[in-house]
This record gives C-alpha cells, sequence and structure tokens, in this order.
C-alpha cells in the first residue's frame, strides 16, 4: 500500500510536471488526480500543490532573470496587488467547507477547459 | 469660430479613436502598462490562486497577453515570477491553517521535478496541438466528477 502510494503520488507529480513543463496548469492535474485518488481532501490537495509549484518555480526564475525574459515593469504592480488578493483567495478558502470548495474547483476546471478550447480555435484561424 | 473649434475637435477626436487602440494611450512611454490593468490582473490572479491552491498562470499569462500586450514567451516567464511570491504567501496562510501532508507534497514534487524536466525537453519537439485537446477533456471529465 504504501509502495503503491509512493508509485501513484510520483506518477500524478510526473504528468503535472510534463505538462507544465510544456507551458499549461499542472495545478490542473495534480489537483483532481490527488483528490480522486488518493483523496487527503480539497485543502490539502490544494496545499500540495502550491508546495510543489515553488522549488520548480525557483529555478526556472533563475533561468529567466539569467535571459531577461521577465518584465519587472508589469510584473512589480501585478505582485502588489496580487498578494492582497493571494492572502484574501486563501482566507476564503480556508474558511470554506471541503465539499464546496471542491466543488468550486470543478467550476473553475470546466471553465478552464472551455478557454483551451476556445483560445485553440481562435490559434488554428491565427496560424 | 465656436463652429470651426468644434469641427476640430470632432476631427481630432475621430482621428484619436481611429489611431488608439483600446486604453493604450500614446503618450510615447508605451513600456509602462497601464496600472489600474495590472491591478485587476494581480487582484484575480491572486484571488484564484490563493482559492483553487492553482490556475494563477492560467489567468496571468493571457490577461498579459491580450490586456497588456506582452510577448508570449516574455509573459511566460514573467508569470512565474508574478506567481511564486504569491504561492509562498498562500502556501504560508495554507500551513498555519494546518492544510499541508508533507509526505504527499514531497513524493508529488519530487515527480514533478522530472516531469518538468521531460515537458521542457518536450516542449520543442511535440507538436502540442493533440496534448492541448487531451488536456482540455482532462480538465472537463474531471471537473465534472467533481462537481458531482
Amino acid at each position: 500500500m504504501n509502495n503503491w502510494n509512493w508509485i501513484v503520488l510520483f506518477l500524478a507529480g510526473l504528468a503535472s510536471g510534463i505538462v507544465s513543463g510544456m507551458g499549461m496548469g499542472g495545478g490542473a492535474i495534480l489537483i483532481p488526480v490527488l483528490v480522486l485518488v488518493a483523496n487527503p481532501g480539497q485543502h490539502i490537495a490544494q496545499s500540495v500543490n502550491l508546495l510543489y509549484f515553488i522549488p520548480t518555480a525557483v529555478v526556472a526564475l533563475v533561468i529567466h532573470i539569467r535571459n531577461k525574459s521577465i518584465d519587472f515593469r508589469m510584473a512589480v504592480p501585478i505582485i502588489i496587488f496580487g498578494l492582497a488578493g493571494a492572502l484574501a483567495g486563501s482566507w476564503i478558502a480556508a474558511s470554506m467547507d471541503a465539499g464546496l470548495l471542491r466543488k468550486f474547483f470543478g467550476g473553475f476546471l470546466l471553465a478552464m477547459s472551455a478557454y483551451e478550447m476556445f483560445r485553440k480555435g481562435r490559434n488554428n484561424g491565427g496560424k | 469660430m465656436t463652429g470651426q473649434t468644434g469641427k476640430n475637435m470632432e476631427q481630432d477626436g475621430d482621428m484619436g479613436n481611429g489611431k488608439v487602440r483600446g486604453p493604450v494611450r500614446e503618450t510615447g512611454r508605451r513600456k509602462r502598462p497601464n496600472f489600474l490593468l495590472c491591478a485587476v490582473i494581480g487582484l484575480v490572479t491572486g484571488l484564484a490562486n490563493g482559492l483553487f491552491g492553482s490556475g494563477g498562470g492560467t489567468i496571468a499569462v493571457p490577461a498579459m497577453v491580450h490586456l497588456l500586450k506582452a510577448e508570449e514567451h516574455r509573459a511566460h516567464a514573467t508569470a512565474i515570477a508574478v506567481i511564486l511570491p504569491l504561492t509562498v504567501v498562500s502556501s504560508v496562510f495554507y500551513i498555519t491553517k494546518g492544510y499541508v501532508d508533507w509526505g504527499i507534497t514531497i513524493k508529488a514534487t519530487l515527480g514533478g521535478l522530472a516531469g518538468g524536466y521531460i515537458g521542457a525537453k518536450l516542449l520543442n519537439r511535440c507538436p502540442d496541438k493533440l496534448l492541448r485537446r487531451i488536456f482540455a477533456a482532462f480538465m472537463a471529465a474531471a471537473g465534472l466528477k467533481m462537481i458531482f
């Protein structure tokens, strides 16, 4: 059971890492897989995804800073307001029932899926 | 006189409308992004990222590309610089509320590091059309399963 757990979690991380390495949202894979397979609760699954993002993002950030690919004039004001949003969002999540949060998350996934399909159509038209 | 001025102003207005696209004004400082748009993008990105523990990049990248007219590659890089501090703040909040499981986190992260490497390599080779379609289908299926 413990080994099985290891393999499933590692594969979930792997799949989500491949997807985010290709520039798509990895959390959209990792969180549902965790919730539907390991079921640690919606809040924990989201916390795993947040922490999971940090080491990879640090490495990517260093590379992007070296390559001067980051637009700081754009990033700084977004970060300042983003921090307020992040606190508000986390507070709302923490005060929400896990079942309800899970349904909201499901709705968010559906919206992202719809956007991805819509965007695909536009790209085909453009290219 | 007044009629002429009025006519001139109207012409100026028309020319302006023809030239200026959306909220970007021709002030000669096109590099500075619109502050209000940045504020809105920041708030929405942070809110979603904190509320769902994900999705910041999915919102920030297209918002920067479409609203701030950023180049796609630059938007991806800038999004990481934006989402990292937001994620750190949200993570600390989740941890202080007791929502953390280090065992799961470490296992998934190890897989993620390997996956990120593979994904970055594949990015240059694989035509991602099919992959994106599979990704969208997966999100739709998982979303429905989580709601019902």
